[in-house]
Parts: C-alpha cells; sequence; structure tokens
C-alpha cells in the first residue's frame, strides 16, 4: 500500500491543531519509532550508559556496605530514626503516580493527547518503583529478614501486624508495581509484534516473536485487548490515588507532632502528580531531542503538562499554608511549635528551598510564553523536582529532630553513605531508562496510529463525498 | 463444510485503507460469514458491529477476580489477626476492619489486573506463536501500515474458490490461500 492512500491530504477540519504534527502515514510512524530500536548502538548512549551503570554500581557498594555494617553508616540516631531513607522513598513513590495518571486516568478521560507519551511515563513508573522499593527494603538493617514484611508467620507463629500502615504499604506499594508492569506490558503487546514483523535476523525475531505472544491484531484479539487495557486503566486509577494516601498514613497515623494530620493523603497524592508530571517534563525533553521526536511530542503536549504542574503546584502550596493554618486552629502547642520550627528553626532553609520550588517556581506557568518555552520548563521541571524532595525530607526530618521532649533534640546531618546510596538510586533509574529506550519503543506505535484522522474508517467515506460535492459544484 | 478441506486453511485478502476494510467486513457479514477476522495494526472503531461480534466478556471475568481477590484479602486478615495468633496492639479490636481496607483493596486490584491480562491471553488464546497466517510474507505488514481479512477453512460458508472470488469483488489484493502444512 502505497503513502498515497493512507496519508490524510484533506485540510483539518475546525482549524483544530493535529495530535501529532507532520501529517505521518502509518508507516512513517511505524518507521520512525521502530528506527530507534533498531539503529546501531549510539555510541553517546553507552557513554550515558557507563555513567549510570557506575551510578548504579555507586548504589550496589551502598548496600553492600550497609549490610555489612548496619544502617549505624547513614546519619540516623535518636530522636531522627527515618531520613534520607524514607525521604528517598516518598520521593521515589511519588514520581511513579505521573506515569500511572498519564496512562490510566487521562485514558479514561479520552484524553488522546496521552498516546505520545504514556509509553515512557508508564516506564518511568515502573523504574520509578523499582528505586523506591530498594528503600524500604534495605533501612530494615538486616536486610536478611526482610520477609517479615509478608504476611508469613514468624518462629514464634505470629503474624505481621495488618493494623500497622507499614504493612499496607508493602500491599500497596507491590500491588501499585505489579499492576503497573502487567499494563505496561499488555500495552506493549502490538508494538513488540511490529518489531517481530520488522527484525532483520533471527534472534531479534526470536526474542520479539516470543515477547509478542503471537500477536496477529485480528479485530477478534483487538476487541478482548481493548476491554482487557481499559480494565488495566479501571483499576489503575483508584492506584493513582491509594498508593500515595496509603504511603501517607505511614506518618499520618503516627502521633508525631507534624506527621498526625488528616489533609495527609490528598497533600501526598498532589504532590507525587506534581512531582511525577515534573520528572516526565525531565525526561520528555531530553528524548524528544535525542531522537528527534518533536512531532510527536509537541510543544503542546509539554504546554499541557506544565498546566498540570501549575494546577498540582497550587495544590501542594494550598496544602502547606492550610498545615499552618490546622497548627495554630489546633491550639495544641506541639503543633503549632513543629511548623514554628519548620519555618524558622535550623531546617529553615530546607523548608524556604521547597517553597521557592513548589510554590513559586511553577507560578511562572500563568504565562503562556513561558509554559511553551523549552528552556523554561526544562528548569523548572528540575527545580520542582528538587522542591519535592525537600519536601519529603522537611516532612519527615523537622518533625522527627525535634519532637515533644527537647532534652532529645538533635539535628540530622547525613554521611556519605546517605548521599551515595541517594545519587547511586538515580544512576540505577537512569541506567533502566536508558536500556528501555534502546531496546523498547518508546513511543505507543499502535495508539499513535489509532489517533491520526485516517485510522477513522469514516475517514474515507467523508473524503469521497467531499470531492463528489466538488464535482457536482 | 470444513471436513472437505483435509488440512485446515484460511484465506487471506488485503485491503488499501481503514474505510475499505471497514466496508469488506459489514458485507462478508451480511453475506453470512461468521469465522472471518479482520486484521488491523490498531484497533478500528467499531468495527466489532461491523463484523457483528458480541461485547468481550472480560469485565465479568476481572470483577469476578477483584471479587474473590477482595474476599481472600479480608480472609488472610482476619484469620491471622483475629483467630490465629490474636494480639492486642493499641487497644484496637482483632478484627479492626477498617483497618482490614487498604490490603483487602490492594489485593481486589492485583487480581483483577491479573486477570484482564491473563484472560485477554487466555479468550485470545495466546501465547499462539504458530499460526497459517504466519506463513504469508505479505501479512508481515498487518503491524505495520497492512489491512487484511482472514477466512479459515472452519467457517461454515467457506468454500476455496467462491470465497476466493467473493474477496475479490470486494476489493482484496494479494489474496492468498495458507495452508498449515506441518
Amino acid at each position: 500500500m502505497s503513502d498515497a492512500t493512507t496519508k490524510d491530504t484533506a485540510p483539518l477540519h475546525h482549524g483544530e491543531e493535529p495530535l501529532i504534527a507532520g501529517n505521518p502515514s502509518f508507516g512513517e510512524v511505524t518507521d520512525k519509532i521502530s528506527r530507534i530500536v533498531e539503529r546501531k548502538t549510539p555510541r553517546v548512549w553507552l557513554l550515558a550508559l557507563l555513567l549510570t551503570g557506575s551510578l548504579a554500581l555507586v548504589l550496589l557498594g551502598s548496600i553492600g556496605k550497609l549490610v555489612w555494617e548496619g544502617i549505624g553508616i547513614w546519619g540516623l540516631k535518636v530522636p531522627v530514626g527515618w531520613a534520607w531513607d524514607i525521604t528517598n522513598f516518598v520521593f521515589w513513590v511519588g514520581i511513579g503516580h505521573a506515569g500511572t495518571l498519564i496512562s490510566a486516568i487521562l485514558f479514561l478521560m479520552r484524553q488522546r493527547w496521552r498516546t505520545s507519551i504514556n509509553r515512557f511515563a508508564e516506564a518511568m513508573t515502573l523504574f520509578a518503583v523499582i528505586c523506591a522499593l530498594i528503600f524500604p527494603g534495605i533501612h530494615v538493617g538486616r536486610i536478611w529478614i526482610a520477609y517479615y514484611m509478608f504476611p508469613l508467620p514468624n518462629q514464634m507463629g505470629m503474624w505481621p501486624n495488618f493494623r500497622s500502615p507499614l504493612l499496607w504499604d508493602v500491599f500497596a506499594v507491590g500491588t501499585y508495581f505489579t499492576a503497573s508492569l502487567l499494563f505496561w506490558y499488555t500495552g506493549l503487546i502490538p508494538d513488540l509484534a511490529t518489531l517481530r514483523d520488522r527484525a532483520k535476523n533471527k534472534i531479534r525475531k526470536i526474542i520479539f516473536g516470543i515477547l509478542a505472544l503471537g500477536w496477529r491484531g485480528g479485530n477478534r484479539q483487538w476487541k478482548h485487548y481493548e476491554l482487557a487495557y481499559l480494565i488495566l486503566a479501571g483499576i489503575s486509577t483508584p492506584l493513582v490515588l491509594s498508593v500515595h494516601s496509603v504511603v501517607s498514613t505511614d506518618f499520618a497515623v503516627s502521633i508525631i507532632p507534624g506527621w498526625h494530620t488528616t489533609i495527609f493523603p490528598p497533600y501526598f497524592v498532589a504532590g507525587a502528580i506534581f512531582s511525577g508530571f515534573a520528572m516526565v517534563m525531565t525526561l520528555s525533553i531530553i528524548a524528544r531531542k535525542v531522537f528527534g521526536l518533536e512531532n510527536y511530542i509537541t510543544v503542546n503536549h509539554l504546554e499541557k503538562m506544565n498546566k498540570i504542574m501549575l494546577l498540582t503546584g497550587m495544590m501542594v502550596g494550598y496544602a502547606y499554608s492550610i498545615e499552618f493554618f490546622m497548627a495554630w486552629y489546633s491550639g495544641n502547642q506541639y503543633e503549632i511549635f513543629t511548623f514554628i520550627n519548620r519555618a524558622t528553626g535550623p531546617y529553615a532553609w530546607a523548608y524556604w528551598t521547597m517553597i521557592t520550588c513548589n510554590v513559586i517556581v511553577p507560578q511562572i506557568f500563568w504565562i503562556k510564553k513561558w509554559r511553551r518555552s523549552l528552556p523554561v520548563m526544562f528548569v523548572a521541571s528540575i527545580l520542582i523536582n528538587i522542591g519535592m524532595w525537600f519536601e519529603r525530607f522537611v516532612i519527615i526530618v523537622t518533625s522527627l529532630s525535634r519532637d515533644f521532649l527537647p532534652s532529645s533534640w538533635d539535628y540530622f546531618r547525613p554521611t556519605f553513605w546517605d548521599i551515595s546510596t541517594f545519587v547511586g538510586s538515580f544512576g540505577l533509574f537512569l541506567s533502566l531508562f536508558l536500556l528501555f529506550v534502546r531496546y523498547l519503543p518508546i513511543i505507543s506505535m499502535a495508539e499513535v496510529k489509532g489517533v491520526l484522522p485516517q485510522a477513522d474508517p469514516h475517514f474515507y467515506a467523508h473524503k469521497s463525498h467531499r470531492v463528489s460535492e466538488e464535482e457536482n459544484k | 463444510m470444513s471436513r472437505l478441506y483435509d488440512k485446515p486453511e484460511v484465506i487471506l485478502a488485503e485491503f488499501v485503507n481503514p474505510g475499505a476494510l471497514f466496508k469488506a467486513a459489514g458485507q462478508l457479514r451480511d453475506a453470512g460469514y461468521t469465522n472471518f477476522d479482520c486484521h488491523s495494526p490498531f484497533p478500528i472503531h467499531g468495527m466489532d458491529d461491523a463484523m457483528g461480534l458480541q461485547r468481550s466478556p472480560i469485565g465479568w471475568i476481572a470483577g469476578l477476580l477483584a471479587l474473590l481477590g477482595c474476599s481472600a484479602g479480608l480472609a488472610l486478615q482476619w484469620w491471622t489477626m483475629a483467630v490465629d495468633y490474636p494480639l492486642v496492639i493499641s487497644g484496637k479490636p482483632y478484627f479492626a476492619f477498617q483497618a482490614y481496607v487498604p490490603v483487602t483493596f490492594a489485593l481486589g486490584v492485583i487480581s483483577a489486573a491479573f486477570a484482564s491480562l491473563f484472560g485477554m491471553l487466555i479468550i485470545n488464546r495466546l501465547p499462539q506463536l504458530h499460526h497459517p497466517l504466519f506463513r504469508s510474507d505479505n501479512f508481515a505488514k498487518v503491524t505495520d501500515e497492512g489491512f487484511f481479512i482472514s477466512v479459515p477453512s472452519d467457517d461454515a460458508k467457506y468454500e476455496r474458490s467462491k470465497t476466493r472470488a467473493f474477496l475479490e469483488t470486494l476489493g482484496g489484493k494479494n489474496i492468498e490461500v495458507l495452508r498449515d502444512d506441518d
């Protein structure tokens, strides 16, 4: 079939901007996206992987040291028993949420612009949750008994306590990872079949042949596939809200001033989506530049993400102010002290970093010109990520470091190993991401083809109709 | 009719675009074919009706398993916390069902997720790495920009020459008869 028959040559109706710019044919979509995976390994990619892989080894080494020596190598000491470990956990889980929001909630809302970014947003979710899962796993110290977190009776026949949010967390995050993985793989099946059918050598053919499971693109298959995808989107939607709510109960169910508050679940969810979109933004700006995907991830896509960041940034800002209000309104001296201490105490620098990055920076997106400017949004997205890390640090560490009893107050300082573990987790995240962009299609080809105007069977009827009308004139 | 053909076979015809495929599907349905399939690189909106297909049962499967998952989750927590080794923790009741909601919910979700993917695969009989359609080199286009209709010999209306001719009148190109020869 030639391009002439499938290419949309008709003018766009209603002056609408197309979702995919450049008006590609089906074949051009396949070509463009498959070629990223099929071409020779670029030298830059190898260099980048070398760098991120080394960082991932730093993580591995730090974990090794931790297992050997114990969690004393971190800066943890009474009263701060949770610091960077749990900050990193909440930070990484939060990042994942944007991927699920894009793949699930935007799918249910029929936001068809998501098709360009959902694949790698979902990949980002998976890799972020992998990084997140490492931290609760290793912060228990004696990781050879980490199975205490699972519902298995110990040597005394006792079970873990299901009335504790820490156990809810294991189930919530475990479910989140597994459901995201299944959702991601389901979306990949038709694209894996494309790579199978394009494979030039035998090894590729066999690997993608097995992964594609023998997909034939028959409508009898699509029918079940589409419903399965819809259901996966439907059940992932409450996960966007529930997972970070459960994470927030790790804090909210305790009695520490600064943690014991009912605003935490919605506040954490908004923050998660906020930080996740910032990460998607950072990665997609780089990916579209490196792979020449400007027509697929257009400035319109990026602008829409910036609007979501503006909204969620303000929700987070609202939560910050309500926390202060409620502390005052409660009349509880410990609560009041905790919040004044956050803004003016020894961690004021962290608090004001958080406020600047999360509340003030996103306000620039009120201006359309900046909302559509790549350098501005790139810098903003990185600042927001920094701010969101500090948000978790502020919540966790300031509340613990000055609790009820002034004689036990202390100032937390990270050690070398705190820093190396955190930096190393970025190495792992970026390595996984680099492997993904090299070996799997980073944009869902089947879905992008589905949103092209010529994918609608009635498109052709209209076209012939239009032609005959013109002839009659 | 299929007993006339000692080996299962399938006729494959290519169509130029989703519009032509859609039209041909309706005409095959009206001609009484029931077991044909339309292959395309992406799902085509409205094709289920054009082919006369029923709604997929995956929703029921996922819903049922979600309920089972929830029940199993609640039962696990009730049995471990209130029956097998009851402990008083923070003065909460043994069966503090409010505290059991998150885990119950998580197990329901995960069961539904597995049910959707694996239910879809089982109903679609996947993985199926060997299929007569893969014998066609032309068929590799189906995941790129090709639109095909396949009519297998176990369709009640299947007759090799007649079906072939009919597909041609519908606008089918590159018509092939594919046999499972092994």
